[in-house]
């Protein structure tokens, strides 16, 4: 990557094609024009084949650095509420911060199959700038390749983070206790509802837009007002029934949830009835589970709900002693349920 | 969904449990010589374990799960066809997504897919249309699956196809009908049945004339119930009141649904597209007579059977079932899920052996990964 005058002509055509992944001017074009144009900020320095940084964050005494990565692929790439752009900065800045980490620098590197509109490309390209401008991350190095028709479909994109947990900060599973209280930030099922919604071959008409947001702004605000905040989760693929066994498992604890409490949108309980899902395991993007000590849990909601990403806090539930390692449910009607592991992709039924 | 929380008011779901305990008592059944009353179709099966209504209905009562899965009770023979015909190169083979992961004997058609073959998941047999108009060099093919509820919707498609006049669009028609497994399950003097549960959807659109059978003949209560919670437990305390008073009627508790005639559109449209076959399989219940459909001759360019040469009556029809698997006891209610040497040990959900495991209508599914009573009971 170069980020002096560009060579060569300008990026005229429409679509990409296999002479933008050659290494030639074409590529140089694209990533100059595209992605560069995009993400380009302080910390961009000079184009080497490395980004070379520093913050003062990682510098502190006691302070860990934090390393993750995600590949994201959906159709449609486009949906309400967000782009496959959109996504891959929030799950990794997101999978940074549950952990406790203060999110820095993103990697991106996308494979493009050929004919790939570039319009559709600087929308995505825009996406992931603004995502990660609200989630004050820099995408600081990236890679591109182009891939024949029918070798990828259409665009994927995997982004690394690299964040800095602060000196004394240890979120984990294994570290809830019993009595902790589980608490979620909002309403679940959005995003994975949204993407049902949006592949448009089930004629269903929602207005249910994704719930993609980052949350270390959210988590940072918890971490504040309850210090013995244990551990953080995005409920991901799986949805909140696989993020809770997963839990409890790490923390070899039951937990025990109230239906009741769930946060549930009409609109989502109604596309799941429709196609016999259950919106426990539906995907979201910006939907988290987090435990924290009892004393500590009225001002962790207090504070989740003065934020942006939480006004719609509520405790659902709490680790117990008894069933370690799974999950139970109070239904509506006072009975219960074990609430497990999902196997496989959910799968409409049939009547 | 304007209903759904009107159905699942836990108030008025206390008041309905308050009143089957009464009427339990009043019958005098307890743990040892219980109320048996079968819930035909898994979706109220589902319901049952997924809302935990077992937990909430005294002793007295026994729920026995019926055979209403239509991907439970479809025999492996038939998934085996499935995978055959969607390996032919030519073929788009679409089908329900839940029918994906049934294990055949060599495979399920998630893994025909993951092999190669051209396996798409639809939501509806005009899905199936809609690529077979957009593929005229491709032979797709609809698995045709399902009770009353889906018949309909394939019938249609056959009428829609023949209309147009397209070539290249078939159905694998596996479609069953609710009142013969019935018969012959109350015709089997092992079974103890007090009454049953009847599945509202399929009564959309076959109505309740059908099930005269079971209270005339018979002398056994029957409900027709809709599929919310509290539904269902209206619909077991209609029952429970016919056992008690000595009643054996036909009554639709689902009649904000289900209207007494069906819906003769539909049943038109499925008189003109299919016969009834002299006998079909059902895993673990063997063949049953007039239990199945098969296109009728005007529509046989639509029928994969004829079109490709196999399918029911073309080969031998027995496949065995896996080794000691107890699918037909608990599918006739003889035993319970959990009494299957083979359950939660060798047939998970992660690793189904017998079909009561693949779908989460299957009874073994609900009980696997729902039921409390389980977990209890290990620790």
């Amino acid at each position: 990557m170069n980020a002096n005058a560009p060579i060569g002509p300008a990026l005229d055509s429409e679509r990409v094609t296999l002479a933008h992944g050659g290494g030639g001017t074409a590529m140089r074009r694209l990533i100059d024009e595209v992605f560069l144009d995009a993400f380009r900020t302080e910390a961009t320095g000079e184009m080497e084949d490395q980004a070379r940084l520093t913050a003062p964050a990682l510098t502190e005494t006691g302070a860990r650095l934090a390393f993750t990565t995600d590949s994201f692929v959906v159709d449609p790439l486009e949906f309400p509420g967000g782009d496959i752009g959109t996504l891959a900065v929030n799950g990794t800045v997101n999978d940074l911060a549950v952990g406790g980490a203060r999110p820095l620098w993103l990697s991106a590197a996308f494979i493009i199959e050929e004919g790939l509109e570039i319009s559709l490309l600087r929308r995505i390209a825009a996406s992931m700038r603004q995502a990660a401008d609200a989630a004050g991350v820099a995408i600081v190095t990236g890679d591109t390749k182009v891939v024949g028709k029918g070798m990828a479909d259409k665009l994927f994109i995997t982004t690394s983070g690299v964040g800095a947990i602060p000196p004394g900060r240890d979120m984990a599973a294994s570290k809830i206790q019993a009595g902790d209280v589980a608490l979620v930030n909002g309403v679940l099922g959005d995003h994975g509802a949204a993407i049902l919604a949006a592949r448009g071959d089930m004629a269903l008409s929602t207005d249910i837009a994704s719930d993609c947001q980052p949350l270390n702004g959210l988590i940072e605000a918890v971490a504040e007002a309850a210090p013995n905040l244990r551990a953080a989760r995005d409920a991901t693929r799986g949805g909140l029934a696989s993020a809770l066994n997963e839990m409890a498992d790490a923390a070899t604890l039951g937990i025990a949830i109230d239906e009741e409490a769930l946060p549930l949108r009409r609109e989502v309980v109604g596309v799941c009835e429709i196609l016999g899902l259950d919106p426990l395991y539906l995907a979201n993007e910006g939907t988290l589970v987090l435990f924290v000590p009892e004393a500590e849990a009225e001002a962790a909601l207090t504070a989740m709900r003065a934020h942006p990403a939480g006004q719609e806090a509520v405790a659902i539930g709490r680790a117990v002693a008894q069933h370690p390692g799974r999950v139970v449910m109070q239904t509506l009607f006072g009975g219960g349920r074990i609430v497990d592991m999902l196997v496989g992709e959910q799968l409409p039924r049939i009547c | 969904m304007r209903y759904a929380s009107e159905f699942r008011d836990p108030v008025a779901a206390k008041g309905v449990l308050a009143a089957i305990d009464e009427t339990v008592n009043a019958i005098g059944a307890t743990e040892t010589n219980p109320v048996a009353i079968m819930e035909i179709c898994g979706g109220h099966t589902h319901a049952i374990f997924r809302y935990g209504l077992d937990r909430l209905t005294p002793p007295g009562l026994e729920f026995i799960h019926g055979p209403g899965c239509p991907v439970c009770v479809l025999p492996m023979s038939r998934v085996d066809e499935c995978v055959e015909l969607a390996e032919r190169p030519e073929v788009i083979f679409t089908t329900f997504g839940d029918a994906m992961r049934v294990p055949g004997t060599r495979k399920s058609l998630l893994q025909a897919k993951a092999d190669g073959a051209d396996v798409r998941m639809v939501y509806s047999p005009l899905d199936a249309l809609d690529l077979a108009r957009k593929h005229p060099e491709r032979e797709v093919v609809f698995f045709g699956l399902g009770f009353e509820t889906t018949t309909p919707s394939t019938a249609f498609s056959i009428l829609q196809a023949a209309d147009e006049g397209l070539t290249n669009f078939s159905v694998f028609c596996n479609h069953i009908t609710v009142p013969p497994p019935i018969k012959a399950l109350l015709d089997d003097p092992d079974m103890r049945l007090d009454g049953f549960v009847g599945p509202g959807h399929v009564s959309m659109v076959i109505g309740l004339e059908p099930y005269r059978f079971i209270a005339e003949g018979y002398g056994k209560p029957i409900v027709v119930a809709g599929f919310e919670p509290l539904d269902l437990l209206q619909s077991v305390l209609m029952v429970l009141r016919q056992v008690q008073e000595g009643r054996a009627e036909v009554e639709n508790q689902y009649a904000r649904v289900v209207p007494a005639e069906g819906n003769p559109a539909s049943l038109a449209a499925v008189a003109a597209v299919y016969e009834p076959r002299e006998r079909f399989e059902w895993r673990g219940l063997g063949e049953i007579d007039k239990s199945g459909l098969r296109i009728r001759d005007a529509y046989l360019t639509f029928d994969a059977e004829t079109k490709f040469g196999i399918g029911y009556g073309a080969g031998p029809r027995q496949v065995a079932e896996p080794d000691g698997c107890a699918c037909g006891a608990v599918m006739t209610g003889r035993i319970k899920p959990p009494a299957c040497p083979k359950f939660g040990k060798e047939c998970t959900p992660e690793r189904p052996l017998g079909a009561l495991m693949v779908s989460s209508e299957g009874a073994c599914a609900a009980y696997h990964q729902y039921r409390l009573a389980s977990l209890e009971a290990a620790e």
